[in-house]
Formats: C-alpha cells, structure tokens, sequence
C-alpha cells in the first residue's frame, strides 16, 4: 500500500468522511446551532479537501475549494454575517464540492459552467462585503479557478549551469533567526555543497562584554564561495531565513559581466520582512476546543487479508457444521461431555464470524448523506419542494452492499422527488405542506437490512400505471390485476410513466434497473402506496454476501438450500386444497388465495423417484416473476447457515441456482434462486392471469 | 541516530504522504492529529524536527509553534510548516510564530525530504 495509487484512494476515502463531516456540521447549522466551532469546523474541512486534492493536481477542485474556504474564512472571521441566503450558498457549495470529488474519483469531467457558476456565487459573497481580494487570491486569476502553484523544488538543473565565478555573501543573523531553530553553520554546510567556500567569521559586531546587548547581533560571516550555481540555487539556500538576518549575495564573475545581470542589493529577499506585512490571516481559537474524547483508534487494514480472513472463517463454520452432523451421526449426542464441546464450538464459530463480518461492516450514513443532495437537486431541477429525513443511519450494512447499493439509492431517492412528490401548488391544494418530505431510513431485522424510502406524495395513479403498462404491451388488454400487481409493474422494463422525460429521472433507465441491482445483492424490492398518502419502498438485503441463511431442502433425492429470505412458509396442504387446472398446472387454494404449484424436481430436470406423494410438501415463496409460488420439495431438513461459494466463475450464470454451499458432510449442495426457478418454470409472462396471486382486500 | 520527525496534520492522506516520505529517508515518523496532540507529543518524542499543517481542529499549525516554542529549550528544533498558502503575508506570519521554513502543497517527496535535511543538517 505504497504506490501513488492507494494514497489517491486514501485521499478520496477522507474527502468522503470530510464531505460527511460538511453535510453534518451545515445541517446543525441549519437547525439553528451557531456554535462558532461549527463554520471553523467547515473550514478545516474544505481546506483538507483543497489540501489533498492540490497533491493529486486536481485542479479544478483546488480552485473550487479554494474560493469556497475564501467566503468560509470570512464567515468564521465575522466579516460575513451567516445569514439564511449565505448558508443556502455554503449549503450549495458543500454539493457541488461532491460533485467535484465524485468527478475526480472517476476521472470525469464536470460541466465547467457548473463550476463557473459556483464561483461566480461565492465571488459575490466577497463583493458584497467590498473584500475584492483575499490575500492568497492574488495568485489566482478570476475565471481560471486552476491554482497555481510555487513548487519549492530545487534547481538542479545541470544543462544551464553558470559560469564559474566568484560569489560573496555577507550574512548577519538577528538573534530571532537563532530562535526559529535556525543554524548558521547548518546554512554554510549546505552552501558548501554549492561550491568551494572560504569562510571569515566577521566579528565586528560582538558587544561590549561589560553590558552585553543580546538583542543585537554578535556574529556575521562573509563567504567567498566560488561556484557554478545558479543565482537562485544560493538564493534558496537562504529562503527560510529571509527577514531574520542581514544577507546580500555579490558576484564577481570570471568572464566580464553581462550588462543585464541583477545588480546585487544589500537585501536581496526583503520582500517579506514581516516588520512590514500586514497580517490578513485570522486567528483561530476554537471555541468548543476540547471535548476530551478523541476519535476512536482505527486501524487500516488492506482489503485483500480480510477477504483472506473471511474465506477462512466461511471454511471454519463449514468445517463446525461437518463436525457437528458427524458427531450426530455417530450417535455421540448422549455423551454429554462431547455435546456441550460441540455445542461451545459452534457458539465460538458463530461469535467468530460475526466479529469477523463486523469488520466488513459500515454505517450507512456516508451513502444516506449523499442522498441529500440527490433530494435537493431533484426538487430543484423539477420546481417542488422537498426534505429529506434520515432514520437509522448508523445501521452497518456489509461494505460491499453498501457501495453497490449508491446507484439504486440515488436512482429511488430521485424517482421520489420527480415522481413521488407533487407540485407545491397541487400539495397546498390538498391541504398539505408544499415542503414534500422524504424518508430515508434503516434498520436491521431478523438477519436482513431493511432499508425504506417513502414519500408523502401522491401515491401511485393506478390506472394509469396500467393503463401505460397496456399501452407498451407488458400486460395484455383487459387483465384484472391486484393493487399489489399494478404497482409491480413500475419496476417491468421498460416503463416509465413521466409523461414528459424529466431531466432527472428520464435517463431511460427504470426502476427495473434498481430491482435487477437489488437482486444482485441478493435482496429484493417492494413497494406499498397509498393513494393521496405516498409510497413507500422497501429494499431487504441480506447482512453480508458471505453466508446465507438458508433451508436445506431435497429434491429428488439431492440436498439444495432455498435461502430463508424467500421463504414464506412451509405447508403440507390437504388433498383438497390442490386443484388441477390442465394437464400440468396446478394450483394452491390457501387462505382464500390461489397459488401456482412448481414441481422443483420437474423444472430442474430430476426425475421423479416417488409416485405423486399424495402428502405434498410445499415452501411459500416470494418471487418477481410470478408472485407468491409454491415450490414442491420432497423433504425439509432444517434451517441453517451456509457459505456462498459462487460459481458464475466456473459455470457462468445458471438459471435457477444462485450459487453454490459445502454442506457438514462435505456434500455440495445448490443454492436455489427461487426467482429463476419461477421464471424457467413458465417462461410466458404475459399469462399472468389465471395464475396469478388473487388480490387480497 | 535517526532523525525523529514529528508530522502534525488532521488529514490521514497528508500524515500517510509525510510518513512515507520520512519513512522511505530512513528518518522516524511519528505522527498526531492535531494540534493539541501534536504539542502533547512533542514534549513526549523531543523530535528532531516538527513538519505540521496549519488548520488544523483544537489548535492551529500557528498556536503549535508559538506553544512549542514558549520554552526557550526548544527554540533550536526546527519546525516546519506544511500548506497550501503561498502569500508572503502567510509566510511572514509563520516565521513570526517560530517556523523555520514551509512546504508548500502539493510536495514531492524528494523536496520535502531535502528540506528536512536542510533544517536538521543532516545532508548526505
């Protein structure tokens, strides 16, 4: 973890805690907080950012940063009221700062009159209090917000080297020079690397030793050095000392000298004596300076060994199970003594893993305070008003989840401010508050993330949800669908109900794009609307992708896992709740409701061993394609945890089965994609109805 | 002798940056989050020398050196700052605090580490 690489990564990790830290400190802002430390807190912030992004030379975030820490210095300097107009601005520039990072991160160009614009607003702030420079604005021209800067390195150059000459230097430290932890000899010595150097301790200036002034001077040197270096090399030699002592560099060159060469002064560096500078920069003295508790210790660890340390831990709960079901079968349990080993074992093992997922774990607020910004240019670009309200963030959600679930999260979040929301105007209308609110929350349950996001807007149109669906052909004229069904299908390809293309959410991507991206982590998608009230989405995702718990089940005569989280219920129906329909179709009568029977070992391709066992075995399932599904099993073992072992790397995607576990004893067993199976098992979609889930009231 | 090297910056990037240069000198990095840390671990090391940022939470790049230096003792240590700002109104301000010199932002490892040498005379 040396290359310049993982210092850029290192630098875009922090810019995210930073931007985090931003969101954050201008929201306790906006809820009325005028702690001082707040705005000093914002401009460390910034100013971290510009700092890490001058040494990757992104450029265009250096300038950007660099203009917004400006307005913020003012602020924290009182020379800025904070007033509610000036926070929208910080608030805006905290987002197009993300904007800016976020581009950085992907190598992406950001549109510039975006970023002109931004500028262009917080040039304003500065104007108004008639501060037309800030000192470091000097080096920075107004509309090219590229920063430049002075590069200290030293000129070693070797192609245009000076002639040999003769250089005299007389130098005379204050006494203060002494103090800043300067050392004369220190500076000869590095002179001496520059070229011969003949030395004279001048000491004309030592006091008289009866009364000793020690705010005088007592030492001076003059140097006769003779060197090919460029001017500018001797002149840096004594570039941290400049103001501190008396210098003047003469030359005497060998060859006559050029007629341009710079005169020598007696100062040749006193352009920043600070007797002279006017001190521009603002004291900072943090109010609420200690809270006493720093920051936690952390340590970074490089992905790869965790990884290492999970796959050994996925070996370890399978190796638990093997030795477990072993001493199961050798009829071991009646000794006691083996049992509770056995039993401290698998305690241990769970324990482990859970540590071990932990580390994997991250909070979902970085990725929910993202969505803030989402919020406020959704409702920008589409003229309503919106707030968004975070419940849970702190709820750790696997990394890997968390990462691949930013576009779905942004995509939704968006889709409810442009879909979701209503105009102001039609709000008040209803007798609502024109600010729409969306809620963005998470938490765990029962071994699943739960994640919402809910609108009070209108709710889903129905007919015209199916009327759209119609009229693209995703449902076949005439079809009576449930409540449920109907809002289903804004998640089928290619729907899209804006009846113009927003700028915003028409990208032609729908939200079947968010359900597919769901899927993937092995989660699914709901969603739940009422009329006049809002919608409400529902992502549930597994804790981690590593293990999976999951009901060992078989059919014909082989062991397969159905992951828990599809599983509705387990049913052995009577006789007379199974109706034929057909030669091949049967039905589930439950509850009031029908359900479409999947023969597993048919659909799947195993042979059917047993003649139709009239005691049916059947698991509920929920599945996108054809709604609640009954999957027929011939046995149920037992619930319990397995390690995904993928196998798209060995076999590419197969229909069906998700992946793949090592059951205890050492057996390999499928994992089940009920989804595929529903699918494969009546590949004809649009015959929806007749078999579909009846509505429920 | 080593030379320890004292690196005060809130940013982990900068810290890592500064340390992989010190480390790849051979000097010793020991590093702080702060300012406040930042003295606290001074007195701690008694580094050869101190490279620190300047906004920095608790206490400033400004109020390292002035703290540091308060004691005569320490007037000989170099410290340098490390920042963006290139003003000779900035400049001025540090040396007035005590800095010995400054690096300016973005640094190349070389460079800073030449300085290090420069103010520790610890040239090769």
């Amino acid at each position: 973890m040396t290359g310049p690489d993982s210092f850029r990564s290192l630098f875009f990790e922090e810019a995210e805690d930073l931007l985090g830290t931003l969101s954050d400190e201008v929201a306790r802002l906006k809820g009325g907080d005028r702690d001082s430390e707040i705005v000093h807190s914002i401009f460390r912030a910034v100013h971290s950012i510009k700092g890490g992004a001058g040494a990757f030379a992104l450029d265009r975030l250096v300038g950007f940063a660099h203009r917004f820490e400006t307005v913020l210095d003012a602020v924290r300097s009182d020379q800025l009221p904070l007033t509610a107009e000036l926070l929208r601005i910080v608030e805006r520039s905290v987002d197009h700062l993300s904007v800016l990072v976020e581009a950085a991160r992907n190598d992406r160009d950001t549109d510039t009159t975006l970023t002109d614009a931004a500028v262009a607003v917080l040039n304003g702030c500065l104007d108004a209090i008639g501060q037309d420079k800030a000192p470091a604005d000097v080096l920075q021209p107004e509309a090219a917000p590229a920063f430049t800067f002075t590069p200290l390195a030293l000129n070693l150059d070797p192609i245009e080297v000076e002639p040999t000459r003769t250089v005299t230097i007389r130098f005379r430290p204050y006494p203060g020079l002494y103090d800043n932890g300067h050392e004369p000899t220190l500076l000869i010595a590095h002179l001496a690397e520059l070229g011969t150097l003949q030395t004279e301790l001048d000491l004309s200036a030592l006091p008289d030793w009866s009364s000793p002034d020690i705010t005088e001077p007592a030492f001076a040197w003059v140097i006769r050095m003779a060197t090919n270096a460029k001017r500018e090399a001797i002149e840096e030699i004594f570039e941290f000392v400049a103001g501190l002592c008396d210098l003047s560099i003469e030359e005497e060159h060998d060859i006559p000298a050029m007629p341009d060469l710079p005169s020598p002064s007696p100062m040749s560096q006193d352009e920043s004596t600070p007797a002279t500078a006017p001190f521009v920069m603002t004291e900072t003295t943090p109010a609420s300076a200690t809270d006493g508790l720093g920051p936690r210790p952390t340590l970074r660890v490089d992905l790869d060994r965790i990884e290492r340390l999970f796959n050994a831990v996925g070996e370890l709960i399978i190796n638990q199970s093997m030795i477990a079901q072993r001493v199961d079968d050798l009829q071991m349990h009646h000794d006691t003594d083996m049992s509770s080993h056995v039993e401290s074992y698998r305690l241990l093992a769970r324990d482990i893993q859970e540590a071990v997922m932990a580390i994997r774990a991250q909070p979902v607020k970085p990725l929910f305070q993202r969505m803030s910004r989402i919020v406020r240019e959704a409702a920008e670009g589409t003229g309503k008003q919106a707030q968004l309200v975070m419940l849970g963030e702190s709820t750790e959600v696997d990394k890997t989840v968390v990462e691949r679930l930013a576009d779905p999260l942004t995509h939704m979040v968006r889709n409810s401010v442009d879909h979701g929301l209503e105009s102001p105007e039609r709000r008040l209308a209803a007798g609502k508050d024109p600010v729409g609110t969306i809620w963005l929350s998470a938490a765990h349950r029962s071994g699943s993330v739960i994640i919402t996001i809910r609108d009070d807007g209108a709710g889903l149109d129905r007919e015209k949800v199916l009327r759209v669906a119609v009229t693209k052909g995703l449902v076949p004229a005439g079809t009576e669908l449930s409540e449920a069904e109907i809002d289903n299908l804004i998640f089928q390809p290619g729907f899209s109900t804006a009846s113009a293309t927003s700028l915003l959410s028409g990208r032609g991507v729908g939200l079947d794009v968010v359900r597919t991206a769901v899927q993937a982590l092995g989660g699914r998608v709901n969603i739940t609307s009422r009329p006049g009230k809002g919608t409400e989405f529902t992502i549930t995702l597994p804790l981690t992708l590593a293990v999976l718990d999951g009901m060992l089940i078989s059919v014909g005569g082989t062991s397969m896992i159905v992951p828990i989280a599809a599983v509705l219920e387990t049913i052995r129906p009577l006789p007379g709740d199974v109706e034929q329909i057909g030669p091949d179709e049967r039905l589930l009568s439950i509850r009031g409701r029908y359900v479409p029977i999947i023969d597993l070992a048919e659909t799947l391709g195993f042979p059917r061993a047993e003649a139709d066992d009239p005691a049916m075995l059947l698991l509920l399932v929920e599945t996108e394609a054809r709604g609640t599904c009954a999957l027929l099993v011939d046995r149920v073992h037992d619930q319990r945890q397995v390690v995904i072992k993928g196998l798209e790397g060995n076999y590419g995607q197969v229909t069906g089965v998700s992946a793949a576990t090592v059951l205890g004893d050492g057996q390999i067993a499928l994992i089940l994609d009920p989804d595929g199976i529903a699918a494969q098992s009546h590949p004809i979609p649009s015959q929806t109805s007749g078999q579909r889930v009846a509505a429920l009231p | 002798m080593r030379i320890t090297v004292l690196a005060i910056d809130d940013s982990r990037t900068m810290r890592s940056m500064v340390r992989r240069a010190m480390d790849a000198a051979g000097f010793v990095c020991e590093v702080a989050e702060d300012g406040v840390e930042g003295v606290r671990r001074f007195e701690e090391l008694r580094p050869d020398v101190v490279i620190t940022d300047i906004n920095m939470p608790r206490m400033d790049g400004f109020g390292v050196i002035e703290t540091i230096r308060q004691d005569a003792a320490n007037r000989s240590v170099p410290i340098l700052v490390l920042t963006t700002e290139t003003a000779p109104e900035f400049k001025a301000r540090a040396q007035t605090a005590g800095a010995t010199g400054w690096i300016v932002k973005p640094f190349d490892d070389q460079s800073l580490v030449m300085v290090v040498r420069r103010v520790t005379g610890s040239l090769r």
